[in-house]
Parts: structure tokens; C-alpha cells; sequence
């Protein structure tokens, strides 16, 4: 029986691209859509560790770009259209975190974090946009951090990034809704990446002390929430901030 | 395949007479940002690039467009 034109018409793999992707909460997301079926772009700065990162999952596309510089996310975004002409997901996670009392947070460094940040999201996002509007729709998701939401000493400029990036989430989410780009940010709490690895031990069991769940997380517990709001079973969810922090904040 | 005020037709839904090489983006009700995005995408589709957002962000009247079309290699 020949089945109707709509059902046996083959159907194009959803592709994504998650920036930061060689380690932690990035490359845990990849691999979460890699294996729901989608066609993963990783964005990362170091082609080398890009390369290994990428190695073992299927049919993911390694992509070297520096998101805080525009001409590269530009061409970055030229790539994806060229081989893939479309884009479904687009998975912010790529950032940068150095703490410092504000006395001491140099230009430079606030610049740098508010660059990778935060202006590398919205970079993402605006060219995102545009390949997603012409199939159709997509689902951005910002990762942003528990710290844009309440904030830690020592980390203003990081602190004012990831406050940013939720603030650009509800703005985009509104803003293209109507074309049917869900946006969403999820706020991960303390998550055992690169990022905290410089903790010190004392700091660290402050840390874990408020932790509810008692336990640091891990990047696997972030990827599945990134990977639902990636899917079709987040149809009509947009616009959220949804917190991964094992009870931090309640 | 589509000429240049076709597309401009199309996207900004308005009569084909009505664009102008001086035609200029937000002078009229129907060329508003909403109409820019879908007259972008329209050219993005059509010609098969991808515009930078300088490009979008200077692509005030049928003429320019032409000139930065050309820019990215099409043949008008």
C-alpha cells in the first residue's frame, strides 16, 4: 500500500548548534541531541580539543569560532547555512568566568566576560533567528546561571553577563514567539565544569553546604533539561527560566 | 526566478509600481521591521546567501539592495 506523500517524504534531521560544546555542560548537550537525532554543529575555540570532544559522537560537525568576535560568528553561521541550510536548535553555552572583587575587575576583564557573555548570545541569536525563520521555527536556549539570578560576591561582571542573558531570553522570547522561535534559558547551579574547578576547598564546602540535594551537580544533569526544550514535547514552552541547582535556591 | 522588485513586491505586499529605486524603508505603513525581516529572508531564500547585519541594517531602498546584492555575487 503506498503510503501517503506526507509520511513518505523523507523527513530532514533537525540540526543544532551548541557553542562552548568540547567540554562540561556543552558537550553533555551535544551529545543529549546527537542522540535524539539531531545533527549537532560544536562551536569551540580550540580546534584540537574541539576535534577530540566531537570524536565520538556521531555525525557531529566541529565548528572553530570565537563567539565574542562577530566577523567569526558571521562566518560561522554562513558555514551552517552553506552545509546545512537550516537550523533547528541553537544551545548558548559558551562562556567565560573570572572573578574578581569589583576593585579589582579591569576593564579588560569585565569587557572580555560581557563580550563572550552576553553579546555573544545575542550575536548567536540574531543570526539564529534568520536561519530558523525560514523553516519555519526553532528553539533557542541560553544557559545562563544561578548567579545571574541571585548574584555572588566576586563575580559582578559574570554575575551581570548571566543577569543579561536572562533578560535577553524574555526579550527574544517575546519578540519572535511569532514566528515561532521559542526561547528559553536554564539556570545551572553548582556544576562540577572548568568553570569551578579553581574553587577553593573551603569555598567549595561553603558551596555544597547550601546545595539541598547535597551534592555538586554534573553536566548530565543540565544536558537532558537543554535536550527537552530542544524537542517537540517543549511546543509551547517559552520564555522561562528554569533553575538546575539541586534546591540551591527555593 | 524572481526579478529584484518582485521580491520587494511580494515581501512588502504591496503593488509592483509601487517600488521605486527610491522606495525607502519605513516611509511607507507596509515596509515596516517586520516586513524588512521577511523581505530579507525572501532575498536570503531566492539568492541563496546569507546577508551580514550591516547589510539588513542598510538596505533602505531597492537601489542599495541592488548594490549590496551585487556585493555578495548575485547577478541581477
Amino acid at each position: 500500500m503506498a503510503l501517503p506523500s506526507d509520511v513518505s517524504a523523507p523527513v530532514a534531521a533537525p540540526v543544532a548548534l551548541v557553542t562552548g560544546a568540547a567540554r562540561g555542560i556543552g558537550l553533555a548537550t551535544a551529545r543529549a541531541l546527537a542522540a535524539s537525532g539531531h545533527v549537532v554543529w560544536m562551536s569551540g575555540r580550540s580546534a584540537e580539543t574541539l576535534a577530540a570532544a566531537a570524536a565520538d559522537i556521531p555525525g557531529a560537525r566541529p565548528l572553530v569560532f570565537d563567539v565574542a568576535d562577530p566577523a567569526a560568528v558571521r562566518g560561522a553561521f554562513a558555514e551552517i547555512h552553506k552545509t546545512s541550510k537550516r537550523l533547528d536548535v541553537l544551545v548558548n553555552n559558551a562562556g567565560v568566568m573570572r572573578g574578581a572583587p569589583i576593585e579589582m575587575a579591569s576593564a579588560e576583564l569585565i569587557d572580555a566576560t560581557l563580550a563572550t557573555n552576553l553579546t555573544g548570545v545575542l550575536l548567536c541569536c540574531q543570526y539564529a533567528t534568520r536561519l530558523m525563520a525560514r523553516s519555519g521555527g526553532g528553539s533557542i536556549i541560553n544557559v545562563t546561571s544561578i548567579i545571574g539570578r541571585v548574584g555572588v560576591a566576586g563575580q559582578s561582571a559574570y554575575a551581570a553577563s548571566k543577569a543579561g542573558v536572562i533578560g535577553a531570553t524574555l526579550a527574544l522570547a517575546k519578540e519572535l514567539a511569532g514566528r515561532q522561535i521559542r526561547v528559553n534559558a536554564v539556570a545551572p547551579g553548582i556544576i562540577e565544569t572548568d568553570l569551578i574547578a579553581g574553587l577553593p576547598p573551603e569555598k567549595r564546602a561553603a558551596t555544597l553546604a547550601a546545595v539541598a540535594m547535597g551534592r555538586i551537580g554534573a553536566a548530565e544533569d543540565v544536558a537532558p533539561l537543554i535536550a527537552f526544550l530542544a524537542s517537540d514535547g517543549a511546543r509551547y514552552i517559552t520564555g522561562q527560566v528554569i533553575g538546575v541547582d539541586g534546591g540551591l535556591v527555593m | 526566478m524572481k526579478t529584484l522588485n518582485e521580491i520587494f513586491a511580494e515581501a512588502l505586499m504591496i503593488d509592483i509600481g509601487r517600488v521605486t529605486d527610491d522606495l525607502t524603508y519605513n516611509s511607507i505603513p507596509e515596509w515596516d521591521s517586520v516586513a524588512h525581516m521577511a523581505l530579507i529572508a525572501e532575498l536570503e531564500g531566492v539568492y541563496d546567501i546569507m546577508l551580514d547585519t550591516d547589510d539588513i541594517i542598510a538596505m533602505s531602498t531597492p537601489a542599495i539592495a541592488r548594490d549590496i546584492l551585487t556585493k555578495h555575487g548575485v547577478a541581477l
